[in-house]
């Protein structure tokens, strides 16, 4: 059985790669799922915490973390095509307009 | 190292070659693919984790949903389509890559960040150790305490999801051509009968 | 050392259930051409074997010798990987209907085996996920072919895939209220015995608006008539399989065959009784189950050859605008039933 630090570890991975994911990459696409592995890392976390303290608390957070990542999916894209119908380009460097 | 540590050692490469080489590919339909196979990945841990709902939860939300979604928003935004020579001539050019320098902050980043976040997490002794007893988590268990102590979160998610729905829908409108919609009873009529 | 005779007749039985399905498609195949030809009032296949029962055969070997095709502009990976998706999705969903009672094989085994490839105590959840992954092998296969009927056949099929997924979630939720578990080996054991003797206490008979709303939506889910729009030949040449042949083209054909009788299966276990019969023995009860799947899978084919197909807008203007509400009053009225009868 592997320990609780063990899933930490590998939540804690996660939660970097998707990070880095969010920086380096210029595809507006790309970073909402780079965003999306983070939110995934959360919910191990959660669901290892609730394991390793009995209660079913843990999964129940996960439970709304899903629903609200799903619309903030939903929301973003829609947003994503708004953007492209506007400028023709998913890199996020070309919506500059507000810079100064 | 007992035989039970070899799915999780397994699911658990899978979740974090999938979630790298989702932030390396250059397709994003390939990163898409390569993610709902991370996610399949983290389902099997929380199976391990005993957590069959939330496993299941997962491929259904997110691997068959969610992924749907960015899947047909790709799909719509890279298609082929015969006009491209004049939108080449508006197009801003194929999204460049990031530089060098900023791969290079990324990767340090990514770095200094699992190393911070290993350090305190498994910092405390009592934490760090094997899971406790008898896990409580049936799906009736998270049913009764979804609908009894959650009660109002659950209320207020299902408004936050109802919002979403409407913005997404008024964000992604577009005004149809002719001013009417292409199917319906205003649609005109070309040829004989429907 | 562990290899017991159990784990032996659990691995023969996961090898059984693989073959049977893969058969069930080619039987399905003769059914189709032999009810749609007595349906239209011809023969059908007759040349091939009596009977014709040997076409099968004939139309898998001619599949077999075609020319592996795939379009220049396609998308390699992607392409092979669609009908692999659509396939094993198929089979997959499987695992976790039970088709039998309990069974120690003539007294072979110590301890009886459900006749079950996978017994998971949220097997109708699974289920229900499963049917969200196999949308990926057909909007693969649509986007990857590179072309524009492809594209567009598989854009459209999807859509109406999950927006149908819904509903059948919502039927599957009415069940679920009734048996009070997830497991599938549940709901079948609340289905045994009869009231006054007499009328089997199916859950058909408790749930009639249930049972429709999810054979409608299994029908539209599996693609099939009257809702077979994006693959109809008159409307999209062959939507998003039109570009593949040979056995790519097998495994897209294997998979809907595969999915309706998953579909007949689940419906057979949540609403008609799964195995239990009158007057049989319980552990021959799969008998009574291969029965109940063909009358399903006869309909399908009926419903197919019957029905003319349904425009894309009427099709989901429809699971929208009409099942929905339906499914979702059906849930409402089955857990008003189930907090005041106590059923």
């Amino acid at each position: 059985m592997p320990t609780l630090s063990q899933y930490l570890v590998l939540s804690a991975i996660l939660f970097a790669i998707g990070t880095a994911g969010v920086f380096v990459r210029r595809n507006v696409i790309t970073i909402l799922l780079s965003i999306e592995i983070m939110l995934n890392a959360v919910n191990l976390t959660f669901v290892a915490f609730g394991r390793a303290f009995g209660s079913s608390d843990g999964q129940i957070i996960v439970f709304f973390v899903m629903t609200v990542a799903a619309a903030e999916a939903a929301v973003g894209l829609a947003i994503v095509i708004a953007l492209f119908r506007h400028r023709q380009s998913l890199d996020p460097d070309t919506f500059t307009l507000l810079k100064w | 190292m007992t035989i039970d540590v070899i799915p999780f050692y397994l699911f658990g490469a899978i979740a974090v070659g999938a979630s790298l080489l989702v932030i390396a590919q250059r397709s994003p339909i390939y990163s898409v693919l390569l993610l709902i196979a991370s996610f399949g990945a983290l389902s099997g841990l929380y199976v391990l984790l005993d957590a069959p709902f939330v496993a299941v939860i997962q491929i259904i939300v997110y691997a068959g949903a969610i992924m749907v979604l960015f899947l047909f928003v790709v799909m719509l935004l890279n298609a082929p389509h015969e006009e491209m020579e004049e939108d080449l001539a508006r197009e801003a050019g194929p999204p460049r890559s990031a530089s060098t320098g900023l791969k290079v902050f990324g990767a340090v980043l990514a770095v200094l960040f699992v190393v911070e976040l290993v350090w305190a997490l498994t910092r405390r002794g009592g934490e760090s150790g094997a899971f406790g007893g008898a896990s409580v988590t049936s799906v009736g268990a998270i049913g009764r305490s979804l609908f009894t102590d959650y009660a109002f979160a659950f209320e207020v998610t299902s408004v936050l999801i109802l919002v979403a729905m409407v913005g997404a829908v008024v964000l992604a409108h577009r005004e149809p051509v002719g001013g009417k919609a292409p199917w319906g009873e205003g649609a005109p009529r070309s040829g004989p009968g429907e | 050392m562990f290899m017991t005779p159990l784990l032996i007749a659990q691995l023969g039985l996961t090898l059984f259930v693989f073959i049977m399905l893969l058969n069930s498609a080619a039987v399905m195949v003769y059914v189709e051409r032999k009810v749609a030809a007595l349906l239209q009032q011809r023969m059908g296949p007759y040349l091939v074997g009596p009977k014709g029962l040997l076409q099968p055969i004939a139309d898998v070997v001619k599949l077999m010798f075609k020319e592996e095709l795939r379009p220049a502009a396609a998308d390699r990976l992607l392409f092979a990987l669609a009908p692999i998706i659509s396939a094993t999705a198929a089979i997959a969903a499987f695992a976790v209907v039970p088709f039998g009672a309990e069974t120690t094989f003539f007294g072979l085994l110590d301890e009886p085996l459900r006749l079950q490839v996978a017994d998971v105590n949220v097997a109708i959840l699974v289920l229900f996920a499963i049917a969200s992954m196999s949308v990926y092998g057909v909007v693969l296969a649509g986007w990857s072919s590179n072309s524009k009927y492809s594209l567009l056949g598989g854009l459209r099929s999807s859509a109406q895939m999950i927006s149908y997924e819904l509903s059948y979630g919502l039927a599957l939720a009415g069940v679920l209220l009734l048996a009070n578990s997830l497991s599938l080996s549940d709901v079948v054991d609340r289905q045994a015995g009869a009231w006054f003797h007499v009328i089997p206490r199916w859950h058909v008979f408790l749930q009639p608006i249930g049972f429709v709303v999810f054979m409608i939506a299994g029908i539209a889910e599996t693609n099939r008539a009257p809702f077979d729009f994006p693959e109809a030949e008159q409307e999209l040449v062959a939507g998003y399989h039109t570009e593949y042949s040979s056995m790519s083209f097998a495994m897209f054909f294997l998979a809907e065959y595969i999915n309706m009788v998953t579909v007949s299966a689940v419906a057979t276990d949540l609403f008609l009784g799964g195995w239990h019969g009158p007057f049989l023995p319980e552990s021959m009860g799969w008998i009574w189950f291969l029965v109940k799947v063909g009358a399903i899978l006869f309909f399908y084919v009926w419903m197919r050859w019957t029905l003319p197909r349904y425009r894309y807008d009427q099709l989901m203007a429809f699971g929208w605008k009409i099942l929905l509400p339906i499914a979702v009053l059906n849930l409402i009225v089955t857990a008003a039933g189930v907090l005041y009868f106590g059923l």
